[in-house]
C-alpha cells in the first residue's frame, strides 16, 4: 500500500468534488420539476396524458442511463436542425448534455416516488379538507403536499444517493469529476487500490452525509408520529 | 434502414450477438451475485461477529460507492490480485483476466452487495414459529434448511430479486470501457464507422429494453409460480 501516493492523490480527487455536486445538486433541482409533471400527469384522468407519463417513465427506467447519456451526447448531434439551432451552444457542451440526461433520468425514478407519495394520502383526509371548504389549491397545499412529502422522502433520499453514484458516468463523455480524475490516476500511476480507496472514500462520505440528513429531515417531519415528550420540568429563572 | 439489415452491409446480427454477449455477461454475474448474496447473507446473520462485520463492510462500500469506480478496479487491478493469489499457491506466470471475466466479477460484486440484503430480508420473513416446529420434531439442521428455509426464502427473495436482475442488467452496460463488445460498445463501434450515432443508441436502447422488459415478464410468471400455494384475500 503506497500511502504517500494516497496522500499526494487526495487533493487532485478533491478537485473532482465541485463538478460531480455541481452535476448532482443541478440535475436533482430540475430533476423535481419533471418529476412532478410527470406525476400530475400520470394521475391525471385524460388517457393521453397518463398514457404519455407512463411510456416516459417505462423507457427511461428500462433502459440504462449510459445509453441515455450516449444518446444526447452524442446522437443528438446527427441532426442538422438541432446543429443549426440556438440549443446547439448548450447541447455541443458535454456538461449541459450529462445534465440533461440525468434530469431526464431522475424524473422519470422521481415521478414514481412522488406518485407513491400523494397515492399514500389517506382519503379521508382529503374529504374532511373538502368537508370545511378549502379549495383545491390550497387542500394541495396544507394537506396532500406535507404529506406525500413526508411520505416519499426516504425514497428520495435512496434516488438522491444514486444520483451520486450515477455522477460518475459523466466520466464517461469527457467530463473530470471524481471517477473521471480517478481513472487518469490509476492510469498513470497503475496503483488501482489506492486511488480506489480514496475516490471511494470521497463517495461514501457524500452519501454518509446525504444518509444523514435525509434521516434529519425525517424526524423533523414526523413531530406528530413520535411519542409525547416527557413533561417538562419547571426550571426556576436564571439556573440555566 | 438497411444499416440494420444482416449479412456484410448491416449491422444488424452484430447488435444482435452484441446483445446476446450482454445477455450472457449479465447471466453469469447474476449467478456469482446469487452466490455473494448468500454467502453475505449468511456472515450477517451469523453469530461470529468479524463475518457479521467483513459482511457490513462490503454491502456498505459496494453499495455507496459508483459501479464506475468498482470496475475501474477490477479492470487495472483484477490481473495483479489474481496473480498475487496464484503467487501464493506456487504459480509465479502472468496472468490476464479477459473482459468478459473483469466484467462478471465486477458486476456480479455489486449485485451481490444488493442480493445479500434482500436475501437477509428474506430468510428474517421466514416465521419464527416454523423453524421452531421443525426444530421440536427433531429435523436436523440440513434437512430443516432445505424443506422449511430455503423454498420460503426463495419466494419471498423472487421480488427482490427480480429488481437486482433489472438493475445486474443495466449495469451492464457500463463494462463496455473494459471494452468487451456487448450492446453499448457494439453501438459505439457501429456509430463511429458510419456516422449515425443516434440511430445506433436508439436501437442499443431498444434492446435493453426489450432485455428489462422480456425478463420483468418472466420474473411476474415466477413469483405467481412461487405464490400458487399462497391464499389471500382478493
Amino acid at each position: 500500500m503506497n500511502f504517500a501516493l494516497m496522500w499526494d492523490s487526495t487533493p487532485k480527487l478533491l478537485g473532482g468534488l465541485v463538478l460531480t455536486l455541481e452535476l448532482v445538486a443541478l440535475s436533482l433541482l430540475l430533476g423535481i420539476f419533471v418529476a412532478v409533471g410527470l406525476a400530475l400527469m400520470r394521475l391525471s384522468s385524460y388517457r393521453a396524458l397518463s398514457g404519455f407519463a407512463y411510456a416516459y417513465v417505462f423507457v427511461f427506467r428500462g433502459t440504462p442511463l449510459l445509453v441515455q447519456i450516449f444518446l444526447i451526447y452524442y446522437g443528438i448531434g446527427q441532426f442538422e436542425a438541432i446543429r443549426d439551432s440556438f440549443l446547439w451552444p448548450f447541447l455541443r457542451e458535454p456538461f449541459w448534455c450529462a445534465i440533461l440526461a440525468y434530469t431526464l433520468n431522475t424524473g422519470a425514478y422521481t415521478s414514481e416516488i412522488i406518485r407513491g407519495g400523494i397515492e399514500s394520502v389517506p382519503f379521508t383526509q382529503i374529504e374532511a379538507a373538502r368537508a370545511c371548504g378549502m379549495g383545491r389549491l390550497l387542500l394541495f397545499r396544507r394537506i396532500v403536499l406535507p404529506i406525500a412529502i413526508r411520505q416519499a422522502l426516504p425514497a428520495y433520499g435512496n434516488e438522491i444517493m444514486l444520483m451520486v453514484k450515477a455522477s460518475s458516468l459523466a466520466s464517461t463523455i469527457t467530463l473530470m469529476e471524481v471517477t473521471g480524475i480517478a481513472r487518469s490516476i490509476i492510469s498513470k500511476t497503475f496503483a488501482p487500490v489506492e486511488i480506489f480507496i480514496v475516490a471511494g472514500s470521497i463517495y461514501l462520505l457524500i452519501n454518509f452525509a446525504v444518509s444523514h440528513a435525509i434521516r434529519r429531515a425525517e424526524y423533523r417531519l414526523s413531530a406528530h408520529l413520535r411519542a409525547p415528550p416527557t413533561p417538562i420540568v419547571a426550571v426556576p429563572v436564571g439556573v440555566h | 434502414m438497411e444499416l440494420l439489415s444482416f449479412g456484410d452491409q448491416g449491422w444488424g446480427d452484430e447488435m444482435l450477438r452484441a446483445a446476446a454477449m450482454t445477455l450472457a455477461v449479465s447471466l453469469s454475474s447474476m449467478a456469482l451475485g446469487l452466490v455473494f448474496g448468500a454467502l453475505g447473507a449468511a456472515a450477517k446473520l451469523s453469530s461470529i461477529a468479524p463475518a457479521r462485520w467483513l459482511a457490513e463492510g462490503y454491502t456498505t462500500v459496494v453499495r455507496g460507492v459508483p459501479e464506475l469506480l468498482v470496475i475501474y478496479l477490477l479492470f487495472f487491478g483484477g490481473s495483479g490480485a489474481v496473480m498475487f493469489v496464484a503467487a501464493l499457491f506456487g504459480y509465479h506466470g502472468y496472468v490476464e483476466l479477459n473482459a468478459f471475466t473483469i466484467g462478471t466479477l465486477a458486476i456480479g460484486a455489486i449485485c451481490g452487495a444488493y442480493a445479500t440484503e434482500v436475501i437477509r430480508g428474506a430468510v428474517l420473513a421466514v416465521p419464527r414459529g416454523e423453524i421452531e416446529a421443525a426444530q421440536a420434531i427433531g429435523m436436523p439442521r440440513r434437512l430443516m434448511f432445505r424443506r422449511i428455509l430455503l423454498p420460503q426464502v426463495a419466494r419471498f427473495a423472487l421480488p427482490g430479486l427480480g429488481n437486482v436482475w433489472q438493475f445486474t442488467l443495466k449495469d451492464t452496460a457500463l463494462i463496455s470501457v473494459t471494452g468487451l463488445v456487448e450492446i453499448m460498445r457494439q453501438a459505439h463501434i457501429a456509430a463511429g464507422s458510419t456516422r449515425q450515432p443516434f440511430t445506433f443508441y436508439v436501437v442499443a436502447a431498444v434492446l435493453y429494453l426489450l432485455l428489462t422488459t422480456f425478463s420483468n415478464h418472466g420474473f411476474q410468471r415466477a413469483e405467481s409460480w412461487a405464490n400458487r400455494g399462497v391464499r389471500r384475500a382478493s
